[in-house]
C-alpha cells in the first residue's frame, strides 16, 4: 500500500522538477524540444554496431543534469525501470549475430554483442535525454512547443490528459488499494480474481471520474480545443542553446573523437 | 429577463433508467441573491444544479438563465453566466498548475494574452491562493483545491454561482474561510448544502427539497424552526439555532 502511495507521488514528482528556476528551466521550451529532438536523431543515426562514438553524447545528459539542478539518481531510477524493454530487444543479437568483429584481449566480441551493448547505450542516452526535457519543461510545456512545431493540436491535448489521467487513475487505484488492504488482514498477496475485479472497479470509476471531469470542462467553456498557453518569444539565449548543441552534436557525429582522444594520448605517451 | 437571474418553471426530469430526479420544479433568484438548496441524499438538489448550465436538459418544463433558455444553441452563454463549482474540486481542477487551470476557462472565452495574467493574479489573490499559483492542483490540500476551483469559476465573472457541497470535507477552519470568502461575493449564489448552519450564515433564502419537489421556500431562519418539516425531509435544526449560540437569523 505504501509503495502504491509512494508511486502516485512520484508520478506528479517531475512535474516538480519542471517547477524549478534554473537558467535551463527559463529556456524557451521550443529550444530543450528542438536540442532534445537533435540529441535523439544524432544518437539512433550511429550504425547498429557503434559503442565507442556514442560516448561523447554523454555530455548532454550530464550537462542537462547539471546546470538544471536535477536529481541525478532518481532519473537513473526512471531509467533503469523502463530498462528492461532496451535489454528485451537487444538480448538476442548475441545469439543471432556471432561473427566476431574485434577483440578486447582474449575476448572476442560478436557482432551482436556489440549491437546489444549499441542498443543499451543508445536507450540511456535517449531515455535520459527525454526525461531530462520532461523535467526541466514540463508536459504542458512540451505539448505548447510541439503545437508550435505543426503536431496536429489533438495529439498535443492527448498528450496532456495522458499525463493529467494517469495521477487521476493512480489517485483511484492508491483508494481501492488501501481499502483492500484494510480489510485483507493476513493476506498480503492479492488472489487473482480480486485483482481483476479491482482492475473493472477502476476502470468504472475512472470512467466515472472522467465523466465529471468532462462536464466541469464543459462548464468553463471547453468545446474540444484545448488553449494552451502561448510560448514566449524565442530570444538570443534559446537561439545560443540551439546553435551550440546543434554544433556540438554534429562534431560528435561527423568527427571520431574516442578516436582522436586515443591517438593523441598514445601519441603523447610514446 | 423579467428581473430574475433564474426562473425555473415546472422544471422536471427522470433519468435513464426511470427514476425521476425533479418533479415540476418552479423558482426564481434575483442578482445577488443568496440561496441554499437543502434535503436529504436524493432529494434531487444536484440534479436541480445540473439543469441550470445545461449539463442536464429537462425531460419536462423549462429554465432560464440570465434572460437565456438552457437550450444546446445558448450553452456557451448560460455556461458564461453560471458558474458551476462542482462537489468534488478533484473533478474540476485538471491542468498542470494552479495558475494554467484558473486560466483554462479564460483562454476558451478568448481573454486576450495581455488581459489573462492580470485576470488569473486577480481571481487567485480574491479567493487568497495567489502563492500557490504554481502549484500542482493534486497535491493541494482540500481547503486550498476548494479555494483554487472557486478561482477558476470566479476568474470568468459569472453573473451565479451555482455550488454543490461547498463545505464537503473541509475542516472547520478553511470552513470558516469559505464562509467568510462567500460573504464578500456580490454574486447570486444557489448552493446545494447539507450543512445547515452555513446555509442560515451565507444564504438568505432556503429552498427545501424532498423527493424531488420543492416542500418550502423562503428566509432561511423561518424554514429552518419549522421543525416538522425539517423532521418529515430526514433534515434537523442546525445546530446554532438549537443552542441559541452563534448565528441567530431572528436578530
Amino acid at each position: 500500500m505504501q509503495t502504491i502511495t509512494a508511486r502516485t507521488f512520484d508520478i506528479g514528482y517531475m512535474d516538480t522538477l519542471a517547477g524549478g528556476d534554473s537558467a535551463l528551466h527559463r529556456l524557451d521550451a521550443r529550444a530543450k524540444l528542438l536540442v532534445t529532438l537533435l540529441f535523439i536523431v544524432s544518437v539512433v543515426s550511429f550504425n547498429r554496431y557503434e559503442i565507442s562514438r556514442l560516448m561523447p553524447f554523454f555530455l548532454y545528459p550530464v550537462f542537462l543534469i547539471a546546470a538544471g539542478e536535477l536529481p541525478a539518481g532518481y532519473l537513473l531510477h526512471k531509467v533503469l525501470a523502463v530498462a528492461p524493454f532496451a535489454i528485451f530487444v537487444g538480448v538476442f543479437n548475441p545469439l543471432l549475430d556471432r561473427t566476431v568483429l574485434f577483440h578486447v584481449g582474449p575476448l572476442a566480441v560478436s557482432g551482436g554483442m556489440a549491437s546489444f551493448l549499441s542498443i543499451i547505450i543508445r536507450f540511456l542516452l535517449t531515455v535520459t535525454g527525454a526525461l531530462c526535457l520532461v523535467a526541466l519543461t514540463g508536459v504542458n510545456g512540451i505539448c505548447a512547443a510541439l503545437e508550435s512545431f505543426g503536431v496536429p493540436k489533438v495529439f498535443a491535448v492527448q498528450l496532456l490528459f495522458l499525463n493529467r489521467y494517469i495521477t487521476v487513475l493512480a489517485g483511484e487505484a492508491e483508494r481501492m488499494a488501501r481499502a483492500r488492504a484494510l480489510r485483507s488482514f493476513s493476506s498480503k498477496e492479492m488472489p487473482a480474481a480480486v485483482f481483476a475485479r479491482l482492475a473493472g472497479q477502476l476502470l468504472l470509476r475512472a470512467y466515472s471520474r472522467a465523466e465529471r471531469i468532462y462536464n466541469a470542462m464543459l462548464c468553463r467553456g471547453f468545446d474540444g480545443r484545448l488553449p494552451l498557453p502561448r510560448q514566449a518569444v524565442f530570444c538570443g539565449k534559446d537561439a545560443v542553446f540551439v546553435a551550440a548543441w546543434a554544433v556540438l552534436f554534429a562534431i560528435f557525429r561527423l568527427v571520431d573523437i574516442p578516436q582522436f582522444f586515443g591517438i593523441f594520448l598514445t601519441g603523447l605517451f610514446k | 429577463m423579467n428581473g430574475h437571474l433564474i426562473e425555473a418553471e415546472r422544471l422536471s426530469y427522470i433519468y435513464p433508467d426511470g427514476t425521476r430526479g425533479i418533479s415540476e420544479v418552479s423558482f426564481k433568484a434575483a442578482p445577488g441573491e443568496a440561496v441554499a438548496l437543502v434535503g436529504e441524499n436524493g432529494a434531487g438538489k444536484s440534479t436541480l444544479l445540473q439543469h441550470l448550465n445545461g449539463c442536464l436538459f429537462p425531460t419536462g418544463g423549462s429554465v432560464r438563465v440570465a434572460g437565456l433558455a438552457v437550450v444546446k444553441e445558448n450553452l456557451p452563454a448560460v455556461r458564461r453566466a453560471a458558474g458551476m463549482i462542482f462537489q468534488n474540486p478533484d473533478d474540476q481542477l485538471f491542468m498542470p498548475t494552479v495558475y494554467d487551470d484558473v486560466a483554462f476557462g479564460l483562454l476558451n472565452l478568448g481573454v486576450a494574452e495581455g488581459e489573462l495574467e492580470g485576470k488569473v493574479l486577480k481571481a487567485l489573490e480574491t479567493v487568497g491562493i495567489a502563492h500557490l499559483r504554481g502549484r500542482q492542483p493534486y497535491r493541494l490540500s482540500q481547503g486550498e483545491k476548494r479555494a483554487a476551483a472557486i478561482a477558476a469559476v470566479v476568474a470568468l465573472e459569472p453573473e451565479v454561482l451555482v455550488m454543490d457541497e461547498p463545505t464537503s470535507n473541509l475542516d472547520p477552519k478553511a470552513r470558516r474561510r469559505l464562509i467568510a470568502l462567500l460573504k464578500t461575493f456580490g454574486h447570486a449564489k444557489i448552493i446545494a448544502t447539507h450543512d445547515l448552519d452555513f446555509a442560515l450564515e451565507v444564504c438568505g433564502r432556503t429552498i427545501v427539497m424532498h423527493e424531488g419537489l420543492i416542500v418550502a421556500d423562503g428566509p432561511a431562519g423561518e424554514v429552518f424552526r419549522k421543525a416538522d418539516l425539517l423532521e418529515h425531509c430526514n433534515l434537523e435544526i442546525p445546530p446554532s439555532m438549537k443552542s441559541g449560540l452563534g448565528v441567530n437569523p431572528l436578530n
